[in-house]
């Protein structure tokens, strides 16, 4: 059985090219680029010039790239980066109640560390309003922190408004953009951002490697110690085929933005359509226009998010959930309870989001086989029996 | 993460459904996760005979619904009573330690709906 894979959100297989590139930095140009001997060198060459690629991706200056192990390590290092080194100014943080959690528990630990944290709401769509975010500011406000679109529900938050309100105000602005690179246009002079995380295995690059955008002149303390390397600011020996492999995959994901959203919105929007108009009860979460172009989530009342998904896998097809029980702490996803839903209708959430690889015979495929299963286990609930569906 | 048996039970799993004129209907909610396991059975001369299951829970609540709706058949009600989530585990070879308590919603269900039985047997 083909397996169709539909959580691209999470991670995306690597582009052979992209692998193709990174594999004579492990077997041949396997200096250490920080040495003065030729391999050194060359890994060095290599690792500048991926920067630029970054740097030709983001719109910015190749000084203000730097490599990290992935979007988590980003998110932490320019949160506590930015508020350790703006302490003298001041404690406060603006973020929103949708961010990643790699942004929440960042947060959090600064919480506990002294600092306060206003998180502004979104509506039923996800979407945050710029102004929540103005009146949120302080005088005290070292850092505003907004995803640019989020990875559950896709909602693309209004990223240059709230660029231009901390401008204005003269406050550092991050936002997370790992969900984004590939799938919308990222530019840092258009969002008016100072930081912006981003990681290579969302836009078919190799996991375990990312980079932070910091603009020139910002403030923020390391979180590695050590070497000098990435100019003192993030030590440890550099990732050296990750980066090379990071580099390739946003120079193509940006030459690809257009043409790729443009056709996987296209598929992205039959499916929606055909799930909405064959599955009764369903509702579609996130925003319905300003949404990354593969995401796909909905919420199937009277079932369970993980028993679909089981159901899904058996048909070969891959997807997840923000269902309680899939998420070991059995909390249903934060996002789906800040966009409104009642539990047991985030209970039955299925996120499903689409590669440029997708074929229309495997959206075709899902859509034969969703309304079945959703049936099956509707058959099974004893919610939908109360609802006066008559089953027996 | 599941054994076979586990996928084997939420892939088939047997006694889904309702009864008409169950002799006891036991319903129970899982407070960790939000579920609901509605378990139906039938009584004659103080042996289950027969038991269907409703479950609006993962893989493991449905796979354990049916399990013990399978193991209580034939059993007296004392039995059944005394059939713990731990032997419904062990008979699907094992749940993973995040997924026991909804083995607990099956146990539950069964009690209930022994009481319920016992209940309006009391009142007839
Ligand atoms: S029923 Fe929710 S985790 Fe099993």
């Amino acid at each position: 059985m083909n397996k169709i894979y539909l959580d691209n959100a999470a991670t995306t297989f690597v582009r052979r090219e992209v692998a193709d590139k990174m594999l004579s930095y492990f077997t041949d140009c396997y200096g250490n680029a920080s040495s003065v001997y030729s391999t050194g060198r060359d890994a060095k060459k290599a690792i500048e010039d991926a920067r630029r690629q970054v740097a030709k991706a983001l719109n910015c200056q190749a000084a203000e790239v730097f490599f990290t192990s992935g979007g988590t390590e980003s998110d932490n290092w320019a949160i506590k980066g930015a508020a350790l080194a703006n302490a003298d100014k001041g404690k406060h943080i603006i973020s929103s109640t949708i961010e990643h959690h790699a942004v929440l528990h960042t947060l959090e630990f600064l919480q506990k560390q002294g600092y306060e944290v206003t998180y502004v709401k979104v509506d039923e769509f996800g979407m945050v309003d710029p102004e929540d975010v103005r009146s949120a500011i302080r005088e005290d406000t070292v850092l505003i922190t907004i995803m640019a679109a989020n990875n559950e529900i896709g909602t693309i938050q209004p990223i240059s408004e709230i660029g231009r309100i901390a401008r204005e105000r003269k406050v550092l602005f991050h936002t997370d953009a790992v969900q984004a690179i590939g799938a919308i246009p990222v530019d840092v002079e258009e969002m008016g951002v100072d930081l912006l995380s981003l990681s290579a295995h969302k836009f078919y690059g190799p996991k375990g490697v990312g980079a932070l955008y910091v603009r020139k002149g910002v403030r923020l303390e390391p979180l590695m110690h050590g070497g000098a390397q990435e100019r003192g600011r993030r030590a440890g020996t550099e990732n050296v085929p990750g980066i090379i492999g990071l580099g390739a995959a946003i120079e193509i994901a940006a030459l690809k933005q257009k043409e790729n959203a443009a056709r996987i919105a296209a598929l992205r929007d039959d499916l929606q359509q055909s799930i909405l108009e064959n599955i009764p009860e369903v509702r579609l979460n996130g925003h319905p226009v300003n949404r990354l172009p593969n995401n796909l989530n909905i919420s199937v009342k009277y079932i369970e998010g993980e028993a679909l998904l089981l159901m899904l896998d058996l048909a070969g097809i891959a997807g997840s959930s923000g269902s309680a029980c899939t998420s070991g702490s059995l909390d249903p996803s934060h996002v789906l309870l800040a966009i409104g839903l009642p539990h047991e209708i985030a209970h039955g959430s299925l996120r499903l989001t689409l590669s440029e690889d997708t074929t229309r015979e495997e959206i075709d495929e899902v859509k034969r086989v969703l309304p079945q299963i959703v049936q099956r286990l509707r058959e099974m609930s004893p919610l939908y029996e109360k609802e006066n569906h008559h089953v027996h | 993460m599941y054994t076979d048996k586990v996928m084997d039970h939420f892939s088939n799993p047997r006694n889904i459904g309702s009864l008409e004129n169950p002799s006891g209907v036991g319903e129970v909610g899982n407070a960790r996760c939000g579920d609901i396991m509605k378990i139906y059975i039938k009584v004659e001369n103080n042996i289950i005979t027969d038991a269907r299951f409703k479950t609006f829970g993962c893989g493991a609540a449905i796979a354990t619904s049916s399990m013990a709706t399978e193991m209580v058949k034939g059993k007296t009600l004392e039995e059944a009573l005394n059939l713990t989530n731990k032997v419904v585990t062990e008979a699907l070879g094992g749940l993973p330690n995040e997924k026991l308590h909804c083995s607990v919603l099956a146990e539950e269900a069964i009690h209930a709906a022994i009481a319920d039985y016992r209940e309006k047997q009391k009142s007839s």
